[in-house]
C-alpha cells in the first residue's frame, strides 16, 4: 500500500482535516442527549420557559455548527479522493504504456482496462468514505459510552457489556455471511456461463436436439442458486431483529439500573432519558461501520490489484548510452545483413515450451523474406522480435550489425513499419491516422502510401479524401479496407524494413498480388518480411522461411524449398494442385 | 409508458400469487413487528415516567413494566426474523419461477432472434436484469410496506398522545425530503456530465490499452498520455462537484431533522410545563421524531429501487413473449434412416425482406453426392446451412429431404438425420467424454473410443492429463484449435447420420493436424450425402456438385471442370484464389 500512500500525501492537509470536521460534527451531536437532559431536569422541573427557549435555541446552534464542520469535511474528503484517483489513474496510464508485450501478454489488455477503470473508482469511493466515516462511527459508538459514564458510572456499565456483543453479532453475521455472498456470485456466473454457451451454441444445441436436456441443466444450477440465497439470506436476516433485541435488552436495564440511581438521589430523571438516547445512538453508527469495513475492504483489494500493476517492471529496458550504429542506413554492399538473427531461442512467459529454439537467419537490405507455418509455429512471434517488442532468451537480432538491445527503441522503432495481425485503426480522421506512422507526413506523402496499398480507390470512392472519419476501431469500414489502410499507415513512414504480419489475409488474391507488386516496385529497397500462411502470397519471396513448431524447417526459394523441405510442401499440397505447385 | 408499467406490475403479481399465503404471512408479520416496534418506546416512557426524583420510583410498577417491555422486544425480534426470511423466500422463488422460465424461452426461440439480437443484450436480461428485479422485489417487500406501516404507526401513537406536537413534527418533516430531493435534482446534471466524461475515458483507455501493442509499435505512447490527462482532468474537476455537492445530502438531512428533533424538544418541554405531557411522553416523542423521518427516505430509495425493478421485469418479459418457432404440425414426420435424397425447389429466402438473398434456388442431390459451397467470405455460404438444418424456414418454395417438405417432418428427427460440424469449434463446459457424447449421451465408452478413434482424436485425448475425464475450460483454452475441429469431428462420428455438413475451416491449423482433419473428414463422408462449405481446392475438385455463391445468390453451379469451361465468377476465384500469382 505505501505506494498508493504517496497520492494521499499530496494532500496530507485534505485527508487530515476532513476526519478532523467529521469528529467535529460527531461531537456536536453527543452533546444533544445532554441538552435534552437540561430540558427536562431545569427546564421542566422548574417551569422555566426561558430556559427551554435558550436550550432548544443552542440545538438549533448544534445542528448549524455541525452542518457547518460535515460540509468542510465532505469536501476536503471529496478533494483528496478524487485528487488521488486523478493522479493516480494518470501514472498508472503512463505506466502501463510503458510495459512491453510480454508484460502485457501475461496481465492481459481487459485486465489492464479493469484496473485503469472500475478499479481506481472504486479506490476513490473507498478512500472518499474512509476519509468521512472512518474516525466518525467509532468515535460516536465510543463517544456515547464515555458521555453515558458521565453522565452515570453505574448505570454506563451497561455499555460495556452492550457493545462488544453487538460488535460480535454485527461483525459475526458479516463475517459469516461475506464468504456465502461471494458463493452466491459464483454460482450466479455459473449460471451466466450456462446461459452464455447456450446462446454461442445454439445451433449444435438444436442439431443434437439436447434442447430439453439443457434446459434441465439450467433449472438445476439456477435451484441451486436460489437454495443458497434463501440459506445465505437467512442468516443476514438475523442482524436487524438480534441486534433489535440487544439494544432494547440494554435499555431495560438501564433503566432499572438508573431507577435505582435514581432513587438513591444519584442522578435525575433527566438523566434517564439521556441514557436511553445514547444506547440508540450505538446501533445506528456501529452498522455503519460494518458496512464502511466492508466497503473498504473491497477497495483495498482494488487498490492491491492496482498496485500489482504499477509494480509490474517493463522488461524491455533502453541501455543507458545506446547509439545508432555507424553503419546504420541502407548498406548498398550488401557487406552488413540489414537483419541478422543469431541462433535465437524465445520463451513466452512460464511457458517450458520454446516458441522459437536456434532459429538463425541473415536477410540482405532490399530482400522479401516470406515466413511460412501453421497456426503456433512462431511466425509472428519471429517478426516481434525485430522492433524489440520482447527480448530474446538466448542468442541475438542485429539490426545492420548492431543488437537491437543496444539500439535507442525510438530509432530502432522508427526506422520499421509494421502491419499488425489485427488490423486496428483509430477513432479520428484518416489523416490522423496516417500520421501516427509519420507525425509530420503531408498529404501528398500519404496519399502515395494509400496508393502503394492499393486503398486509394476506395478512399477516393468514399469521396471525403483524407477527412474521412474513422470510428472505434474503424468499424466503419470492411476487413479489406482496414487492412489496406493500416498497411498504409506503416508505408507513410518510408520505413527501411516493413513487417506484414499475415495482414492481407482479407484481402481476394487478386489485390494481395497487386499489393506486392507495388509494394515492390515504389520501395525498392526497403526489407520485406511477409508472414502468412498462404503459400501463393509468400511463393515469389527471395528468401521463404519454413516454421514448424517454432524450429526452422527450411530456408530458400520456393524451388529450393520445395524439393529439400518435407513441410514446406505438405503446406502447398494442402493448397494448390499438384501442377500449381510446380 | 404508465399503462405498461402497470401491465407489467399486473404480470410480475400472477407470478407471486402462487405464494399469496406466505404474502399474506409476510403483511401480518410486518404489522406485527411494526406495532410492537412503536409499542416498545411508549412502554420504556411510561417506565421513566415512574422513575420521577429520589425517593420517588415505583419499583413494582417498573418492574411490570419492563417485563412487558421484555416481551414486546422478543415478540418484535421473531416476527421480524420470520418476515425477513419469508420475504427472502418468496422473492428468490419469484425469480427462479422467471429466470427458468427466460431460459426456456430462449431454447424455443427461432434461430432469427438469436442470430438478429446481441449475445451480450440477451444475457443481461437473463442475468442482470433479473437481479436488479429480484433486489428491488425483495426491497419493495421488506421496506415498502413496514416503512408505510411505520409511518402511519407512528402518526396514529403521537396523534393519540398529543396532537399540537405531532402537528409540529408532520408540519416540518416535509422539509428534509423537500432537501434532499432539492439537491439530487441540483446533482443529476453534474452527475450526467461525470459519468460522460468516465465514458469518454474508458473508450480512450479502451482503444489506447486495448491496442498497446499497435501504440508502442508506432511510438504513440506520449501522444496517448497527453489525450488521457485532458480528460482526466476535466474528469478530476466533474466529479470533484458531483461527488461533494451530492454527499450534502446526509448532513442536510441530519440537520432538517436536527432541527425537528429541537422543535419537539422545546413544544414538548412547553407541554410538559403545562403539565399536559409527561418527561417519559416526551421522550417517546423525542425517539419518533429520530424515526419518523427515516422512512420517508427509504422509501424514496424503495420507490426508485421498484421502478427499476420494473422496468428490468419489463426487459424480461419482453424476452420470454418473443415467439416461439411455429409448432409442429400435428401429423409431422418422423424421418428415420433417411436415403439422403434433397431436392431444393425454387426456393426464396431473406433475412431481410428489404434486402433479397436467395431466389429461385433449384438443386438436386441425389442420395451419397457431395455438393461444395463456395464463394468469396461474407457471401452467405451459411444460409445454405441454416436452410437445410431449418434453423431458418424458407420464404417460399420447399426442400424435400426423400420427398417430403421439411417442413412436414419434426424438426428432431431431420436434425438428427444431418450430422454437423461447423467452424466455430463450440464444446460445452464439461470433460471430454460428455462432448464426444453429446449427440448420444448414452453411448458406450467403446463406442466413444471408437469414433474417437475414426477421427485422428484418440491419440492426443490419451495424451491430456485425465484423457477422456480432462475437464474442458471455459472456451477450451486448454485444446488448440486444431484439437476443437477433432473433437467436434468425433462427436459426429459417434453418431454418423446419413447426411453431413461440413464447415471447411479458413485458416489452416498447424499441417499435420490439417491432414488429419481432412482424412477424418473423407472418412466421414464415404457413402453419405454431404454438403460442405469448402476453402480446400481438393474438396471442391472431387464434389459432385460446386454451389457459387456471391453476394448471397447463387450465382453459378456444376462440375469443377463445367464451371472452369464456362468461364464465369467460378473460373475467375478460382484463377485469383489458387493459380500461381
Amino acid at each position: 500500500m505505501r505506494e498508493l500512500l504517496k497520492y494521499l500525501k499530496a494532500y496530507r492537509k485534505e485527508s487530515i482535516l476532513a476526519p478532523l470536521f467529521k469528529m467535529l460534527e460527531a461531537t456536536f451531536e453527543l452533546f444533544i442527549p445532554l441538552v435534552v437532559k437540561q430540558i427536562i431536569d431545569v427546564g421542566i422541573g422548574r417551569g422555566d420557559t426561558g430556559y427551554i427557549l435558550r436550550m432548544g435555541g443552542l440545538l438549533v446552534l448544534l445542528g448549524v455548527v455541525g452542518l457547518a464542520a460535515s460540509l468542510t469535511a465532505q469536501y476536503f474528503a471529496a478533494k483528496a479522493a478524487v485528487g488521488c484517483a486523478t493522479s493516480l489513474r494518470n501514472d498508472l496510464f503512463a505506466h502501463i504504456n510503458g510495459l512491453s508485450y510480454a508484460e502485457i501478454d501475461r496481465l492481459g489488455t481487459s485486465t489492464l482496462i479493469t484496473r485503469m477503470t472500475s478499479d481506481v473508482n472504486q479506490v476513490q469511493t473507498g478512500l472518499n468514505l474512509f476519509l468521512r466515516l472512518f474516525l466518525r462511527s467509532p468515535f460516536i459508538v465510543f463517544g456515547a459510552m464515555v458521555m453515558a459514564f458521565t453522565v452515570d458510572a453505574k448505570s454506563a456499565v451497561t455499555f460495556v457489556v452492550v457493545i462488544p456483543l453487538l460488535s460480535v453479532v454485527v461483525f459475526g453475521i458479516m463475517l459469516i455471511t461475506m464468504p456465502l455472498y461471494k458463493k452466491v456470485q459464483r454460482q450466479l456466473d455459473r449460471v451466466l456461463l450456462t446461459t452464455k454457451e447456450n446462446l454461442e451454441g445454439v445451433r449444435v444445441i438444436r442439431a443434437f436436439n439436447r434442447q430439453n436436456d439443457e434446459m434441465r441443466r439450467f433449472d438445476g444450477e439456477n435451484s441451486q442458486l436460489v437454495d443458497m440465497q434463501v440459506f445465505v439470506g437467512k442468516i443476514s436476516a438475523l442482524m436487524n431483529p438480534v441486534t433489535y433485541v440487544i439494544i432494547n435488552g440494554g435499555i431495560i436495564v438501564l433503566v432499572w439500573t438508573a431507577g435505582k440511581q435514581v432513587n438513591a438521589g444519584i442522578i435525575t430523571q433527566g438523566a434517564v432519558v439521556a441514557l436511553v438516547n445514547y444506547m440508540s445512538q450505538i446501533l445506528v453508527e456501529l452498522i455503519k461501520l460494518a458496512n464502511l469495513i466492508i466497503n473498504i475492504s473491497k477497495a483495498l483489494a482494488c487498490a492491491g490489484r492496482v498496485q500489482k500493476v504499477l509494480q509490474e517492471k517493463s522488461s524491455i529496458t533502453e541501455k543507458e548510452h545506446a547509439a545508432v550504429p555507424e553503419t546504420a542506413g541502407p548498406d548498398r554492399n550488401g557487406q552488413v545483413p540489414k537483419v541478422e538473427f543469431c541462433n535465437v531461442e524465445f520463451c513466452y512467459g512460464d511457458s517450458r515450451e520454446p516458441a522459437l529454439s536456434a532459429v538463425s537467419l541473415k536477410v540482405k537490405a532490399g530482400q522479401t523474406v516470406g515466413i511460412i507455418g501453421g497456426t503456433g509455429s512462431g511466425k509472428t512471434t519471429l517478426v516481434n522480435l525485430i522492433p524489440r517488442f520482447y527480448d530474446v532468451f538466448g542468442g541475438a537480432v542485429l539490426i545492420d550489425g548492431q543488437d537491437v538491445r543496444e539500439w535507442p527503441l525510438e530509432q530502432l522503432r522508427g526506422r520499421i513499419g509494421i502491419v499488425p495481425q489485427r488490423a486496428v485503426l483509430f477513432a479520428g480522421t484518416l489523416r490522423e491516422n496516417m500520421k501516427w506512422g509519420k507525425k509530420d507526413a503531408t498529404d501528398e506523402e500519404i496519399n502515395r502510401a494509400l496508393s502503394i496499398a492499393q486503398a486509394k480507390d476506395f478512399v477516393d470512392e468514399k469521396g471525403e479524401g483524407l477527412d474521412l472519419l474513422i470510428t472505434q476501431e474503424g468499424k466503419n469500414l470492411s476487413g479489406g479496407q482496414r487492412q489496406r489502410l493500416t498497411i498504409a499507415r506503416a508505408l507513410v513512414r518510408r520505413p527501411q524494413i516493413l513487417i506484414m504480419d499475415d495482414s492481407a489475409s482479407a484481402l481476394d488474391f487478386a489485390t494481395d498480388a497487386r499489393l506486392r507488386r507495388a509494394i515492390r516496385e515504389e520501395t525498392g529497397d526497403m526489407t520485406v518480411f511477409l508472414v502468412s500462411q498462404r503459400a501463393a502470397t509468400v511463393r515469389n519471396s527471395d528468401v521463404i522461411v519454413v516454421l514448424d513448431d517454432g524450429a526452422v524447417a527450411g530456408v530458400g526459394t520456393h524451388k529450393e524449398l520445395l524439393e529439400s523441405c518435407q513441410v514446406y510442401r505438405e503446406i502447398c499440397l494442402s493448397q494448390l494442385s499438384a501442377e500449381e505447385v510446380q | 409508458m404508465k399503462e405498461k408499467q402497470i401491465a407489467t406490475i399486473k404480470r410480475i403479481l400472477t407470478y407471486i400469487e402462487q405464494y399469496r399465503f406466505w404474502v399474506a404471512a409476510s403483511l401480518c408479520l410486518a404489522v406485527i413487528t411494526v406495532a410492537t416496534t412503536l409499542y416498545a418506546p411508549i412502554l420504556i416512557g411510561e417506565g421513566v415516567d415512574l422513575i420521577v426524583e429520589k425517593g420517588l420510583v415505583d419499583f413494582p410498577g417498573l418492574l411490570a413494566i419492563l417485563k412487558k417491555v421484555a416481551a414486546v422486544i422478543a415478540v418484535t425480534g421473531l416476527s421480524q426474523w420470520l418476515m425477513n426470511h419469508i420475504n427472502n423466500k418468496i422473492t428468490y422463488r419469484v425469480v427462479k419461477d422467471i429466470r427458468t422460465k427466460a431460459f426456456d424461452r430462449l431454447e424455443v426461440l427461432p434461430l432469427k432472434y438469436v442470430d438478429s439480437h446481441h449475445h451480450g443484450d440477451i444475457i443481461s436480461r437473463i442475468i442482470a436484469d433479473i437481479d436488479q428485479f429480484s433486489e428491488g422485489l425483495l426491497m419493495g417487500f421488506t421496506q415498502l410496506f413496514t416503512g408505510v406501516m411505520t409511518i402511519l404507526g407512528t402518526l396514529g401513537f403521537m396523534i393519540a398522545v398529543n396532537p399540537f406536537i405531532t402537528a409540529v413534527v408532520v408540519l416540518l418533516t416535509p422539509i428534509s425530503l423537500f432537501v434532499a430531493g432539492f439537491i439530487a435534482k441540483r446533482t443529476f446534471s453534474m452527475f450526467s456530465l461525470q459519468s460522460r466524461t468516465r465514458g469518454e475515458l474508458t473508450a480512450l483507455v479502451d482503444e489506447m490499452l486495448g491496442n498497446q501493442k499497435v501504440v508502442q509499435a508506432f511510438g504513440q505512447e506520449k501522444e496517448a498520455q497527453e489525450r488521457f490527462e485532458e480528460i482526466n482532468s476535466r474528469l478530476n474537476a466533474c466529479s470533484l462537484k458531483a461527488i461533494f455537492f451530492s454527499s450534502i445530502t446526509n448532513p442536510a438531512t441530519r440537520f432538517v431533522n436536527g432541527l425537528v428533533y429541537a422543535a419537539v424538544g422545546v413544544a414538548g418541554a412547553f407541554a410538559a410545563v403545562n403539565g399536559a405531557l409527561s418527561v417519559g411522553q416526551l421522550s417517546v416523542f423525542l425517539t419518533y421524531a429520530n424515526q419518523y423521518t427515516k422512512p420517508f427516505n427509504e422509501i424514496s430509495g424503495v420507490v426508485t429501487e421498484l421502478q427499476n425493478a420494473i422496468a428490468s421485469a419489463a426487459r424480461v418479459f419482453e424476452l420470454i413473449d418473443e415467439e416461439a418457432i411455429p409448432a409442429e404440425p400435428a401429423d409431422a414426420i418422423e424421418l428415420a434412416d433417411a436415403r439422403g435424397e434433397v431436392r431444393l425447389e425454387h426456393v426464396q429466402f431473406s433475412y431481410d425482406p428489404q434486402v433479397r438473398l436467395i431466389e429461385d434456388l433449384n438443386l438436386e442431390v441425389h442420395p451419397g453426392q457431395r455438393i461444395a459451397i463456395v464463394g468469396p467470405t461474407g457471401c452467405g455460404k451459411s444460409t445454405v446451412i441454416n436452410l437445410l438444418m431449418r434453423f431458418y424456414d424458407v420464404d417460399s418454395g420447399t426442400i424435400r429431404v426423400d420427398g417430403s417438405d421439411i417442413r412436414s417432418i419434426t424438426r428432431e428427427s431431420l436434425r438428427r438425420s444431418y450430422g454437423m460440424v461447423l467452424q466455430e469449434t463450440w464444446l460445452k463446459s464439461g470433460t471430454i467424454r460428455e462432448n464426444i457424447a453429446y449427440g448420444k449421451p448414452d453411448a458406450t465408452d467403446e463406442e466413444i473410443i471408437a469414433a474417437a478413434k475414426q477421427a485422428h482424436a484418440h491419440g492426443f485425448i490419451k495424451r491430456m492429463p485425465q484423457g477422456y475425464d480432462t475437464v474442458i475450460s471455459e472456451d477450451g483454452g486448454n485444446l488448440s484449435q486444431g484439437q476443437k475441429q477433432l473433437l467436434c469431428i468425433t462427436r459426429v462420428m459417434l453418431c454418423l447420420p446419413p447426411m453431413l455438413i461440413l464447415d471447411e475451416a479458413t485458416s489452416s491449423i498447424d499441417t499435420r493436424t490439417e491432414i488429419k482433419i481432412q482424412q477424418a473428414f473423407a472418412r466421414m463422408m464415404e457413402g453419405r450425402t454431404s454438403f460442405i462449405v469448402a476453402h480446400r481446392l481438393s474438396t471442391i475438385r472431387e464434389a459432385d456438385k460446386i454451389l457459387v455463391m456471391k453476394d448471397g445468390h447463387i450465382i453459378e453451379q456444376g462440375t469443377h471442370d463445367e464451371l472452369l469451361a464456362k468461364g464465369g465468377f467460378y473460373a475467375k476465384l478460382y484463377n485469383s484464389q489458387f493459380a500461381p500469382g
